[in-house]
Parts: C-alpha cells; structure tokens; sequence
C-alpha cells in the first residue's frame, strides 16, 4: 500500500521546521519525504494549501470502556479521535474496573487493536482503585503497555501516598500525571468559586483546591525526583506555581485543555451542563494566566481531557450532572481559532504541544515526521470554518458548551499507521 | 405588560415589570381582603406545585393563590411522587405535561432546576425557590410589604442579615430592591458572604451595627444548624451575639424601621422574640402579601403564551 | 384599533353629556322612588366618573348622599386566558357592604354585554345585592347576551365595524362622544 501526500506545507516540531515536501508513505512508514514524488500505483492525496503534521496526539482521553460503554467506547472514542486530527490518544483508567491492573491495560489494548481507529496508550492507576490508598502494581501495568500512571478523575489526596508512589514511578522511570484537587476544598461544588458562582448559587470550587495540591506535588516531586505531569491546569496561580518550579529546574510538565484556555466561569450563566467540567470553568484572569502560560512554555501539552457522556446523565439538574466536556473532536478548531489565529502561539508551537511534547512525556516514539517513522499524519487544513454541531460527534458524548461556534481549521485527513482513519467529507 | 413566560428570577426582570406586578398585586390584595375569596379568572386552567422540598409555607401560599383565581391545582411533593423512584427531573416533567399543565410551580433543593424545567416544558414556569439561586415571588413579596407600608422604593435603605451564601431569598432581594432603586447593604459572618456579591452592587458588612445604621428595612434571614456542622460558624450563641437582632441593635437603624423575615424564624438566634413580635414587625403582613403577590404572578404569566 | 381611523361624526358634546346624565339622574330617583338603599358602581375606568357625576346630580336634585363604588372587571372577562397580553389591572373598591342594597351599575357604552355580564358575576362575589340596575351614556347596539340598559343616554345604532369613543375629561381632558370609522 502506497500512499503519496502531495503538495502541503510540513511541520516538523522534532526539529522545529516548516517546509513544502511530498510526503510518500509505504505500508506502515514514512519512506520518502522531498519535492515532486511521483510514485506509480500509489494513491494520490492532493493537499495543497493544507498542513501536515506528525499526527496529533491526546495526552489525557477518556474511552469509558470497559464500564461506560452507553457514554463511550474504544471504538466510538478512537473514531472521534481520527475526526479530530488525532492518531494517537492516551486514555485515563478511571473505567470500571479501574485500569490498576495488567489485565485490563491488556483489555483495553486488545479492543484497541481490534475495533481501534487510532493509536491507544492506556495509562495505569497510581492506587488500587484510584482510592488513593495502595498502591497499585505499576511495575506491572507498565510492563503490560501502560504509559504513564495516574488516578484522574480524583486527586491521590493523602500526601504520604503521592509521595511514594512517586518514589516508586520514579524507580520504574514512569511519569505520574496528577489531577489536581483538594476534595475536601471543592466538596459539592459544581462551578469556580466567584461573582458567577454567587449569582448562580451554585457552590464553588474555589482556584485553591487546585492549587494547594499543585504546591504539594511539585514539593513531593523535587524531593523524590519523579517525572510529575500536572493534568488541566485552570488557574493562574497554578501556572505561576509550575512556572517558578520549572525556573528551579524541576523536571515537572502541564497541560491545559481548550476549554480552559478559551471558556470563563460566565458560560455557566443559564446552567448548560455541557459547562460543568472538572477542574470548572475559571475566570478571565484565569484563562489569560493559561495562555500566557501555553505561549511562555509553562504550559507543554494540549490535550483535551476528553470527557463524554451520555446524554441523558447530562440532561439533569446541574449539580446532578458529571463533570466532562466531548472534546475531541473540537481540539483542533480551538487551537487554531485561539491560540494560533491570535497569534498566541505559532502554528509550530501550537503542532509541539500536541505531538512532540506529549510523546516525549509518554515516552512513546510518536510525533515525528521523518523518514522511517511511523506513518501518522494529521493534514489539516487552517482556512477552513466550520460550526460546532453537537449531532454530527461521531462520540457518544455530545456534551460540550461549544455547540454553534464557528472554528477555524479542520482536520480533514488523518493517517494512522498508513491507512486512512478519517477524510474530511464536507 | 409582561413579555415573559416564566419567572425563573428577578435578576433578568426590569423596573416596569416588577412595578406592573407590584401593582396588580394591589388589586389582588383588594380580592384576598373580600368576604368571598374568588374569581374566576383561572378557570379551567391547571397548576401544578412541584415540590421537591418540604414548604408548607410557600406551598399554601401558591396553592391559595390558585385557587382564589379559580385554577385547578395538582400538589405534587417528593415524596409522594416518582422522584423517589429514581426519575429524572425531565421525564417527570414530560409525564406532567403529558397531563395538561398550564403553570408549572416549582420548588427545588438545586439551583437551575427552574431555568432547566422551563427549558423542557411548554408550560409556565414559576420558580418557587431553587438551591441558592433566587426565590422572585419572595422577593417581590417583600419589595410589595414595604412599598405598602413605606410608600415607595426609591431611595431606601435596606439591611439583609445573616446567612448570605446559602439564602436564595437574599438574591430575590438584593436584585429587586436595587432594582427598584433601593441601596442594599447584606451582612453576615465572612463565611457566609459570597465572593463577589459587592459586584451586585450592594455594600457589604461583617459589622452588623454598621449595616444596621439608619435603615430602613431589615430582613434577617434564617440561619441553619447544619451550617455549623459544616464549619461555617462556631456555635449559635456565637451567631446570636455577633448577628442577632435585638432591642439594643434594632435601635441602630431608623425609628420606623420595618423588620422582616421569610420564615421559619429561629426566635432567639437570628432574631429575639421582642423583635420578632414588635410593632415594627411586618413579618405576619408578609404572609398575607405573599398570596396576593402570588396572584398578581399567575394572572400576569398565563395570558403571555398564546400570541 | 386599526389604524387610520378617524372621526365620522360626534353624537353629544360637553352639553349634551351633561344633559343626558342629568336626565339619567332623574330617572333612577324616579324609578326607585327615592334614593334609599341606593349605590352607584362605575365600571373602570369612564364608569367611574360617570358614578361620580350621577351621584353629585342627584345629591343636587335630593340633597342626598349616594355611596360610589369602583369596579375592575378585568378578572371576571370570559376571554382573559386568549389574550396575548393580560390587561392591566385597575382598582376595585366598593367601599360598602352591596348586600340588600340597589345597586346600579355604569359604564359609558354597552356594546356586546360581556363587561356588564363580567360587572354583575364580580358584583355577586361581592354580596347579594336586591337588585342590580344599567345606565350607560351610549348604547351603540350589537348585543351578544340576554342583557339591556335601565338607563340610557343616546341610544345610537353604530356598525361593528366603528368605535363608540367616550371622553370625559377626568380621564382623557376633553369631553365629547365621537364615532370613528375607516375611510
């Protein structure tokens, strides 16, 4: 099988160049990358005023399977991912069971090859459970394919098991991504602590549950020496905090999602579930601070934390709703609408904190667009529009506070190991 | 005239409106003073109290209200409903409406329940009370006691004490009355103060001496023993001492101050019985406001719909 | 009202108003034999004015004080649900008991009969009066219920497709009775 790109602009973040090139692609690798190929019976992709880049990939997913599957399973969420630009998505183990043990990671990279669009790289618990208690066998869960650990969706709240389950990653080399949230803080609460809260009379989670926990880890991950990712940073007291940690030299990454980077606590206003999300919606100050934060490089990673849910669990009062956003399928589109369009973040940038970046922090040989690497490749093209509408998600969840917003740049091809997993149809 | 289908919260309503429904409650109170207590202007239309918290206060009220305007009223609380069976908030509404419902009345321990209903029903939707978020028939009650007593709004000083952060009644209020041109101070422990209510634009106080210094009208709000539990004070006599109304502090505001509350009082905490039962009380008054109010609510939201 | 009517005719002038009342006020005292047990109901809004002016002619013609009530129909109207806007609601006071008494109810026109129909539902919530008499200042025809004017100003067959405009200057500052029509 022969597929042959012809006529786009390449991003290479690996080396941080941009350059016109065919790219021709044999079986399951990059074979040629140079100017007017001309290969006999490969098939032909003209792509010419359109980006191509190392296929994208999600840091922080959730599949829901097994456990969910009415809200999202491998193959809807995979298929969501390959409309979205992604090749490749790395999904949290908060399914049930929970992903603490070999047998589910093997579960789940079972179904992902059978029923899989793109790439999955499960990550492990960090606790039996995700209680937060025992740890969980991470040796183990490693060896059978997981990428990372993690208890997202709760916050490891006892500092004593943070900071051995750092010793331990950190002996195994594995990065430990830690969802930041003081619970006792955030108790109930639905939406940011602040003028929308009161308005609402929603209870608040103040920008302090997030980061009094962001503070404990970076100290938890200097003294141990762990690769600490933080996950959704919201608030700019949280950035500030990773900012001073890095100055220091703390071997610490974050990532932001686009809704924190675009959306404020004022979307809850008229009580659209679709807003409630976790860590909430914070306020202007907040998402400038995020910005500021993904253009200094405070910020690594853009990866979607994304959430789906069934619809019904979604149409019900607001502090009974889930917290979640759909997001992949909505990823690119923000990305380029805010962040690169306004000039936050160079289209070379933006392609690092969503290949190279979260490769390199999951230790995975992805994000690269070279001759001889895998054949993932994302063409998107940066002056297409299209509205967000919610009834075309190829997710099951359908839950998103973007619905009828206008997003420049549209995936419109998506590669994953030489075949074709998505084609923009119009 | 009222453009609306629903009154989900006075925050989104307008001086004139607020005013048509003040002065139609004028009317309204003239009916609920007769010997017979009727007309027939609801005839043959349905209202459905939707309790989802235990009211008998409010519950009444509308219920009176109704049925002095001739509707048909279902009473519909929690606990002899599905809701105990596990059915969602929309599938109970759909089956309702399924029924014929003209007003929707709805009384709800979560905010937004109100804003969702009216989202999913073609009916009218009152709220009577939703989480934290606002209770409008409350405060368009006591906006109509004190315009009734002391004339007009404008210009007034008014004093909302006590549990701020949890009081729906206390976002009624500060909405209508600022409104309506009053100046709204609230006060209570820092705990119970939300963040960024000064951005409504009333003042705000901890010292409730301060807040209390020439005001016009003081409503104290209830407070509630599983707020300390929750940690949010220390203890009631703490409360009692720091907040309470009494004789001494009631004093601090003007000779002719009217002193309100939305009930159930806890005598003796938020407020001392002296107080409570003193000729500056309007406290009984509010309840009889509340149906004509109410009244003035369904007659002015029923006719909206059709064209 | 649609637009571009306009005035075709005028039926009384500030006289003829004055004139036609002053008669009505003879008739009631006539008819009742007196003024005892007598009470006058405006309807809102030219009824009460109209009330008020029966009630100062006859205390000049009897030196006898006749109780004045004011009535708002508005939540007895047998269409107040189809409306797209509810009418605002007017003031009701009716500052006796109407038990036992005579009670004579006023308006300015009587067209179809509905507000008078509305009039005498809300007067019986009220109490049990013995009898419930109508003047009006104009009857214009076109009656859709069993109902007539005892007392009657000028009587004036209209087209439906006219307006009967009464003004008083209580409420409009001027004083005439005026058809309007198209063209």
């Amino acid at each position: 099988m022969k597929l042959l790109i012809k006529g786009g602009t390449l991003i290479n973040p690996d080396h941080k160049k941009i350059f016109s090139a065919d790219v021709l692609i044999i079986d399951q690798k990059i074979a040629a990358l140079d100017h007017n190929l001309e290969i006999d019976g490969a098939v032909v992709y003209d792509v010419g005023g359109k980006l191509v880049l190392p296929g994208l990939i999600d840091l922080h997913a959730h599949l829901r399977e097994p456990g969910f599957e009415d809200s999202e399973t491998i193959a809807t969420g995979t298929m969501a991912a390959a409309k979205g630009g992604f090749t490749s998505l790395a999904c949290m183990p908060n399914t049930n069971p929970v992903a603490d043990n070999s047998s589910v990671i093997a579960y789940i990279l079972y179904k992902a090859c059978q029923e899989g669009k793109v790439n999955v790289f499960p990550i492990g618990a960090i606790t039996a459970g995700s209680k937060g208690e025992q740890l969980a066998e991470m040796a183990d869960l490693k060896e059978a394919g997981a990428v990372a650990f993690s208890d997202d969706g709760r916050c490891v709240s006892n500092a004593a098991v943070m900071y051995r389950a750092m010793q331990y990653a950190r002996m195994i080399n594995m990065p430990v991504i830690d969802h930041c949230e003081d619970t006792r803080l955030s108790a109930q609460g639905a939406m940011h602590e602040g003028y929308y809260s009161t308005l609402l009379g929603l209870k608040g989670i103040p920008a302090a549950a997030e980061e009094v926990i962001v503070a404990r880890d970076l100290v938890l991950a200097g003294e141990t020496g762990c690769r600490l990712h933080i996950a959704h940073v919201s608030t700019a007291g949280s950035v500030q905090l990773i900012r001073q940690a890095k100055t220091r030299g703390l071997k610490v990454t974050a990532e932001a999602t686009p809704h924190h980077f675009t959306l404020t606590d004022r979307e809850v206003t008229g009580y659209d579930t679709g807003t409630k999300v976790n860590p909430p919606l914070r306020t202007l100050e907040d998402v400038n601070a995020v910005r500021q934060g993904l253009r200094d490089g405070t910020i690594d990673v853009i990866a979607t934390d994304h959430a789906p849910h069934a619809q019904e669990k979604k149409e019900v009062e607001y502090d009974n709703a889930p917290f979640g956003i759909s997001g992949l399928e909505t990823a690119v589109g923000l990305v380029w609408t805010e962040l690169v369009n306004t000039e936050i973040l160079s289209p070379l940038e933006a392609v690092e904190k969503m290949t190279i970046n979260p490769a390199r922090i999951l230790g995975i040989s992805k994000g690269l667009l070279a001759e001889g690497a895998d054949a993932d490749l994302t063409v998107i093209d940066p002056a297409r529009t299209e509205i967000v509408d919610p009834a075309k998600f190829v997710s099951k969840g359908r839950n998103t506070p973007f619905a009828g917003r206008t997003l420049a740049g549209v995936p419109v091809l998506t590669i994953v190991g030489g075949k074709i997993a998505f084609e923009y149809a119009g | 005239m009222i453009n609306r289908k629903n009154l989900i919260g006075l925050q989104h309503f307008d001086p004139p409106e607020i005013e048509l429904i003040l002065d139609t409650a004028v009317a309204m109170k003239e009916i609920v003073s007769r010997p017979i207590r009727k007309v027939p202007t609801l005839r043959g239309r349905t209202v459905m109290n939707l309790f989802y918290e235990p009211s008998t206060r409010t519950r009444t009220s509308f219920e009176l209200a109704a049925k002095f305007l001739n509707a048909d009223v279902i009473n519909i609380s929690s606990s002899a409903s599905s809701v105990v069976k596990g059915e969602s908030l929309k599938d109970t509404v759909r089956t309702l409406e399924a029924m014929g419902t003209d007003i929707v009345i709805i009384r709800h321990p979560m905010a937004g329940a109100a804003n969702l209903l009216a989202g999913w029903t073609g009916a009218a939707v009152i709220n009577a009370g939703d989480g934290a978020h606002e209770h409008p028939t409350q405060g368009l009650l006591d906006m109509f006691t004190v315009r009734e007593k002391k004339g007009a709004l404008e210009g007034l000083k008014i004093a909302i004490i006590g549990d701020i952060l949890h009081s729906r009644v206390a976002r009624s209020d500060i909405w209508g009355f600022l409104k309506m041109g009053a100046r709204v101070s609230v006060c209570g422990p820092a705990t119970m103060l939300p963040i960024g209510i000064e951005r409504t634009g009333v003042d705000v106080y901890c010292n409730v001496d301060k807040a209390l210094e020439d005001a016009d009208v003081i409503i104290m709000l209830r407070i509630q023993l599983e707020r300390q539990k929750a940690g949010l004070f220390p203890s009631l006599r703490e409360y009692a001492r720091l907040f309470g109304l009494n004789r001494e502090r009631l004093s601090l505001a003007k000779k002719d101050a009217l002193v309100m509350h939305p009930g159930p009082m806890n005598k003796g905490v938020e407020i001392s019985g002296e107080v409570a039962d003193s000729l500056q009380s309007v406290i009984n008054e509010q309840v009889t406001n509340g149906v004509a109010v109410r009244m003035a609510v369904l007659y002015l939201l029923i006719g909206g719909g059709d064209a | 009202m649609p637009e571009k009517m306009r005035q075709k005719a005028q039926i009384l002038d500030k006289e003829g108003i004055r004139r036609a009342l002053v008669r009505i006020a003879h008739e009631i005292i006539e008819r009742n034999k007196g003024t005892e047990k007598i009470a006058l109901i405006g309807i809102q809004r030219r009824g009460v004015p109209l009330a008020n002016r029966l009630s100062g002619y006859i205390r000049e013609i009897e030196n006898k004080i006749i109780p004045v009530g004011i009535l708002d129909i508005t939540l007895y109207r047998d269409d107040i649900t189809t409306l797209a806007h509810q009418p605002i609601l007017r003031r009701t006071e009716v500052p006796f008991p109407v038990k036992n008494q005579k009670v004579i109810l006023i308006d300015d026109v009587i067209y179809t009969g509905r507000t008078v129909r509305s009039a005498m539902d809300a007067i019986m919530d009220l109490g049990r009066p013995n009898l419930i008499e109508l003047a009006v200042l104009v009857d214009r025809g076109h009656r859709e219920l069993p109902i007539r004017a005892d007392y009657v100003g000028k009587s004036t067959p209209t087209s439906s497709k006219e307006i009967v405009e009464v003004r008083l200057q209580e409420t409009d500052g001027q004083e005439g009775v005026f058809i309007l029509g198209e063209g």
